[in-house]
């Protein structure tokens, strides 16, 4: 095979890589340039640090031995609803963060229905703010992801296999060990160490639950450094600390991580002839309904809670909806821009490696980046007034690992598929990308222009570093009823939000599909 | 880009075309709702000036004293309201502030001099609870008790900035051991007022860090009696609330329009009932039915203005410290 098989420029894939790399390494520099290293970190900087690496150890343990128990179930059974229960575990992916918190608060506040019911047995109440709050919350969004990964696992095991076990009539025990087991040991440190990696650089479940001192991320510390004392120097020293830890672990973690599926192919149960038992079957079931009504209840929760605020909204979060849906779509556009000629250009290369360059937004968290660039912001122009630009930008390079995994595979398979009759009728450059690729991506792209534009309808991140009063995006205007304690109307723009957040999903991956040629 | 500037450009012209002059003033969140002061004082005010009052809600008054940072000179505000004694050494420091030579008739339990800033309400911080709890009398009581507190975070709030002051003007070099006793007691810190006392009423806490005369809210307000202030046998620290002109203001003369107008009768007596404080000048009517009940510190803690900065750094790093253990 020749190396370059499609006459696909690498120009333009190189040029969108620069930018993502400058427009980084630009907030970089500026973070190491202000970083105050002389104040050095004090015994409160410390226990942030402490703080953030715990809870990402508990929250990425607990999430995989939860899963494992589920995923197993999930592996075993054949129920009606299977399908839009594992449909369900990818939700928590496009579901905005605040929106979810909220959920949580409604059912394990102090006064929570949890905390009630556990009132009515003579139980003391139980607070949700601090540590194992954060925990709590982060177990809620990766327990799906550990579950779905987790099921990859099992689906990847030959039935042949699992026939072999029916006719040894092996003991789930014996099983589990011949089995599934030595499928974990490849697959846990993998799912483990990229759910380490998300919590380590988690902002807003911290903001809302983290509890004073104690309960703060590095990405709060770094929030608060801007927000309590406007002390830059202070909030750069704490990016570049993030920095140094977030991407030590991102790229210890890299060679574990294992690919983002679609999730194709988890809908069809693997033939089992094991695990007949009644026991076991009363085993499955509960703990399949007892992960979904953790799933379900807070997700509920709000839907019930925010029927009632809808009414109350105030101008201002129609304002704020408005916004967000200009900032999706804004970062949806930039990332189309940057990540198509950037998986063109992966995709000629016989290894992956250029992805690297993608996961530096993984790595550079977003409050870091933020930060870097409203210094070089500041002494020419009002942050606030790019606010919304800055968060979209900002939203697209955090997604731009995610997109890459989607896009990569499919376009290596096209260029390979159809470089030969290209190279024949000398296709190439813009034509190539409209008769060929675009078409041919369609799917792709749709699913991954859903996944940006719902992660940026619900991020609540660098806009809280840069907005004034006067330029809110829908998570921020929610988080600031919150605040108020305007509960009512907080959950209305929660409902609201999350309406928001899966209609941009559905509407983009709808629009890929549709007459899709795959 | 060329969007954005011509936006901002259009934006910018409408206002400068528009007809009444603006007073944009900063404040904290709970003064701007509904049920707080501003609605009456925006009224009262645009109707003697012919302007339009703007008031813009950021958070506590700690974090409004960040933002005025972060904004500079650039900043659109002309005053802001709702810092406190406690910051006044800090605020003075940034240089964005305009004297002012304001007098007035202050009842305030201290003489109040300062060339910039101007008094409006006072009060002594105080924790609040339900009537069915058999309260503390005083923080080392509190810290060994299993009763539940939320408080404010001291670096975003004036009420959490108060605490701290409270517990270092009341035990010096012990102030680290109390804050160590009292960390297990803490359920939350929040970033302002508002937060804190939203997750008392919703049973988070049994006890949150506000004012003597909060219960008088719920007394007057809501015909409610089910709530109390824990008094301390330390005694009480104050805060003395306060307002300033930025020197940057585009209406300084509307501005000194305004701090005369919220030291006056008609702003005076709004404030006890809406903002649910002692005013600072007590008008003509005196305090209203309910206030009388109130609990009465024995004693009165305050550290000067001028030593706050060097004070509240030292306790600060106290604070951090004990409750990151």
């Amino acid at each position: 095979m020749a190396h370059r098989a499609v006459a696909l420029s690498d120009r333009t894939g190189v040029f969108a890589a620069a930018l993502v790399a400058v427009a980084i390494l630009a907030a970089l520099v500026a973070v190491f340039m202000a970083a105050d290293v002389a104040a050095g970190l004090g015994a409160a900087d410390w226990a942030a640090v402490r703080f953030t690496v715990t809870q990402a150890i508990w929250s990425a343990g607990l999430s995989v031995l939860l899963a494992v128990p589920v995923a197993r179930a999930l592996a075993r059974r054949r129920f009606w609803g299977r399908g839009a229960l594992i449909t369900l575990l990818g939700a928590p992916f496009i579901l905005p963060v605040i929106v979810a918190v909220l959920g949580l608060l409604t059912v394990f506040g102090r006064s929570g229905v949890l905390n009630q019911f556990g009132a009515a047995l003579g139980l003391p109440p139980v607070s949700i703010y601090g540590l194992h709050g954060v925990v709590l919350a982060h177990v809620f969004f990766n327990l799906p992801l550990a579950t779905r990964l987790l099921l990859q696992g099992w689906q990847s095991l030959p039935s042949e296999r699992f026939r072999l076990a029916g006719q040894l009539q092996l003991t789930p025990r014996a099983l589990f060990l011949a089995l599934e087991w030595p499928m974990l040991r490849q697959v846990l440190p993998g799912v483990a160490a990229l759910i380490f990696v998300i919590c380590l650089t988690s902002f807003a479940v911290a903001l809302t639950l983290g509890g004073g001192p104690r309960a703060t991320t590095i990405e709060l510390a770094i929030f608060q450094a801007f927000r309590f004392d406007f002390d830059l120097g202070r909030a750069a020293l704490l990016s570049v600390v993030q920095l140094a830890l977030a991407g030590t672990a991102a790229v210890a973690a890299l060679w574990l991580i294992p690919p983002i599926s679609l999730g194709g192919g988890l809908d069809r149960p693997l033939r089992r002839w094991d695990a007949r038992g009644g026991a076991q079957r009363a085993l499955d079931g509960a703990v399949i309904l007892l992960a979904t009504l953790f799933l379900v209840l807070p997700l509920g929760a709000v839907v019930l809670r925010g029927l009632t605020g809808i009414g109350q909204l105030p101008p201002s979060v129609w304002q704020a909806t408005l916004n967000s849906v200009v900032v999706a779509g804004l970062s949806v556009l930039v990332l189309a821009v940057l990540a198509l000629p950037m998986a063109g250009w992966i995709a000629t290369r016989r290894r992956g490696g250029v992805e690297a360059i993608g996961l530096m937004g993984l790595a550079a968290s977003p409050l870091m980046i933020g930060t870097g660039w409203f210094i070089l912001i500041n002494p020419v122009l009002d942050p606030a007034r790019l606010s919304l630009p800055v968060t979209a930008l900002v939203n697209a390079m955090m997604a731009l690992p995610f997109v890459l995994r989607i896009l990569v595979p499919r376009m290596r398979e096209t260029l390979q598929d159809y470089g030969p009759l290209t190279e024949t009728l000398g296709m190439r450059g813009w034509a190539l990308w409209r008769l060929l690729i675009l078409p041919r991506l369609r799917p792709q792209l749709g699913f991954a222009a859903g996944l940006t534009g719902a992660l940026s309808v619900g991020d609540l991140g660098v806009i809280a570093l840069f907005a004034d009063q006067e330029r809110a995006t829908l998570p921020l205007q929610m988080y600031r009823l919150m605040g108020a304690y305007r509960m009512e109307a907080a959950a209305g723009a929660a409902l609201l939000l999350l309406v928001l957040a899966l209609a941009v999903f559905f509407i983009c991956d709808k629009w890929g599909r549709w007459h899709a040629d795959a | 880009m060329k969007y954005l500037t011509l936006a901002a450009g259009l934006i910018g012209a409408s206002a400068a075309w528009a007809e009444t002059p603006e007073l944009t003033v900063y404040t904290y969140d709970s003064f701007v709702t509904d049920w707080g002061p501003g609605p009456a004082i925006e009224k009262g005010f645009e109707a003697q000036c012919g302007c339009d009052l703007k008031f813009v809600g950021m958070g506590d008054g700690a974090a409004l004293l960040a933002r005025l940072k972060l904004e500079g000179a650039r900043s659109d505000a002309d005053i802001v309201l709702g810092l406190d004694a406690s910051l006044v050494a800090a605020a003075k420091e940034t240089e964005l502030f305009a004297p002012s030579d304001l007098q007035a008739d202050y009842d305030l339990p201290i003489t109040w001099e300062d060339d910039v800033f101007v008094p409006y309400d006072w009060g002594y911080f105080a924790f609040v609870h339900g009537t069915d709890l058999t309260a503390p009398t005083d923080f080392k009581t509190l810290a060994e008790s299993d009763l539940k507190i939320v408080i404010q975070d001291p670096r975003s709030s004036t009420p959490g900035l108060g605490l701290l002051m409270w517990v270092k003007a009341a035990y010096g070099d012990e102030a680290t051991d109390i804050w160590a006793g009292l960390s297990d007691n803490i359920v939350t810190v929040t970033k302002g007022w508002s937060e804190a006392y939203g997750l008392f009423l919703e049973d988070e806490a049994d006890m949150v860090l506000s004012y003597t005369t909060s219960p008088a809210y719920h007394l007057i307000a809501e015909e409610d009696d089910s709530k109390t202030a824990a008094l301390f046998d330390e005694g009480h620290y104050m805060q003395i609330e306060v307002a300033g002109k930025l020197a940057g203001s585009d209406q300084p003369e509307l501005a000194d329009q305004f701090l005369q107008y919220l030291v006056s009768d008609a702003a005076q007596s709004v404030l006890p009932t809406t903002n649910w404080m002692y005013p600072a000048v007590t008008p003509e009517g005196g305090l209203p039915e309910g206030f009388e009940g109130m609990i009465q510190p024995g004693k009165a803690l305050l550290v000067p203005n001028a030593q706050v900065p060097a004070l509240r750094e030292e306790a600060l790093n106290e604070w951090l410290t004990a409750l990151s253990r």
